[in-house]
């Protein structure tokens, strides 16, 4: 099976990741979900530096549950990414390299990836447990006032995906309708 | 009158809440296992064998299904004849509240609550949605629902013209279904809410969604028609494609007025978090 690490090492590596390949993902990915990509696109509107850095990163569409005691982390599963594709753009722009969630995505946001050479990874919704198994860390990073909805920074150890959009513009879906 | 103290109803509020978000129905399980049985789409197939294995490992570990724990959905029967002993609590209200909150905190589950505009979280899981029944016995009944947003953002409610008739329920169903797509985490349990007014349609949905797993309704075989039909569609399981989009869809249905015909539909993801008990 096919395995990334994350942040980028080069840009290369994207390059034999294709539509539909099963994948491994390892190293560090950040979380954001919906209010704090408000906030970071709020942050680059008023043209300022963001509290985090996103180049040749990639993020992970999720709000985990809290730790429990003797474990790493919680329950931690993709959120549904068609919510976070009018937030995307500004942060491909800064050089974001990955985004991960579940389900489909429109149709500019896939033009969008192809442009900037990013990929779209997709993991399994609902499977928070499993998926918990993959995480070896996590650490707050940036607006912590949000709660689940904070920017954590994960480090994972083969971490589960399908690939959802290649640099290529190419988009597994289209395969999955009859 | 029979006498019930607030601390039970708290305290059994919470086991359920964590419970449910721990392990699924037994019911839901084998759908699901059905399902998995029944799916030939290879990418589909691996998704229904990755969701069996996260069923048991949140069972073991005893952690959260999905990271959203949901929010509470109580259905609450009343028996007239019971007086509820309140000690420091204002109300039933509060005491269901005290429930779900001394549940998500001890059960470790994400606090997903926020005030509508602000969007400030409360911090505690709370206000959860509490539906009273009234009637005649001398217990209380109480069926909880933790119901994930992915699905619930992607449920419908329309007002038909009565003239649309069944095909236009269907058809509405149907849309309904394509359009939410990969989005509701498929396969989807479908609860259906027809007649009544504007807001009785949608709590009949809700409620159609709290009877999954019964085979005794009045209109079983139209149910299993439109989940025919749905499954057509191909969308398949988390979007991937394939047979099962959708693992059960049940009708509660209410007299309406003359000129129209509101039907609801309520989308619940297959993580059909549920359970019920009784004081």
């Amino acid at each position: 099976m096919k395995k990334i690490y994350f942040p980028l090492k080069n840009e290369k590596d994207l390059k034999k990741l294709k539509a539909g390949d099963y994948v491994l993902i390892n190293g560090k990915i950040l979380t954001a979900r919906d209010a704090a990509h408000k906030k970071l696109i709020e942050i680059i509107n008023l043209k300022k530096n963001i509290p985090i850095e996103i180049k040749n990163e990639l993020i992970y569409y999720t709000g985990p549950s809290p730790t429990p005691e003797g474990k790493i982390v919680g329950s931690i599963g993709p959120t549904t990414s068609e919510r976070m594709d009018n937030l995307t753009i500004p942060l491909l722009k800064l050089g974001l390299k990955g985004t991960m969630g579940k389900g489909e995505r429109g149709k500019e946001i896939v033009k969008a990836f192809k442009r900037f050479k990013a990929v779209y990874f997709i993991t399994y919704g609902g499977c928070g447990a499993y998926l918990s198994q993959f995480v070896k860390g996590i650490k707050l990073l940036a607006f912590e006032e949000l709660g689940p909805e904070a920017i954590y920074q994960l480090e994972v150890y083969e971490f589960p995906a399908i690939v959802g959009i290649d640099i290529y513009g190419d988009n597994f879906f289209n395969y999955r309708k009859v | 009158m029979r006498k019930i103290f607030s601390e039970e109803i708290v305290n059994r509020i919470c086991e359920t809440i964590i419970e449910i978000n721990y392990k699924l129905p037994e019911e839901v399980k084998k759908y699901i296992k059905i399902a998995y049985e029944n799916e030939k789409e290879k990418y589909s197939r691996k998704y229904l064998e990755i969701i069996l294995k996260n069923i048991e490992i949140a069972e073991r570990e005893r952690i959260p299904l999905c990271q959203d724990t949901g929010l509470a959905i109580i259905f609450a029967e009343i028996g007239i004849n019971v007086k509820i002993e309140k000690g420091i609590y204002k109300d039933l209200t509060e005491i269901i509240n005290k429930g779900v909150e001394k549940g998500s905190k001890k059960g470790f589950l994400r606090n997903s609550v926020v005030s509508a505009i602000e969007r400030e979280n409360t911090g505690n899981n709370t206000p959860c949605i509490i539906h009273y029944l009234v009637n005649e016995g001398d217990k209380l009944k109480f069926t909880i629902i933790a119901k994930g947003f992915g699905s619930e953002n992607k449920s419908r409610l329309k007002m038909l013209n009565p003239s649309e008739g069944k095909m236009g329920i269907e058809n509405f169903i149907i849309e309904t279904v394509e359009k939410a797509g990969s989005s509701p985490c498929p396969p989807v349990f479908i609860g259906v809410g027809i007649g009544g007014s504007f807001e009785k349609a949608a709590l009949l949905s809700k409620y159609a969604l709290s009877k999954i797993g019964d085979e005794n309704s009045k209109y079983r075989d139209w149910e299993k028609e439109i989940l025919f039909k749905i499954n057509k569609l191909k969308i398949g399981p988390s979007g991937f494609g394939g047979n099962v989009t959708a693992l059960d869809l049940k009708i509660e249905t209410y007299p309406t007025h003359i000129a129209g015909l509101p039907v609801a539909v309520n989308l619940c993801c297959w993580a059909h978090r549920m359970g019920s008990f009784e004081i």
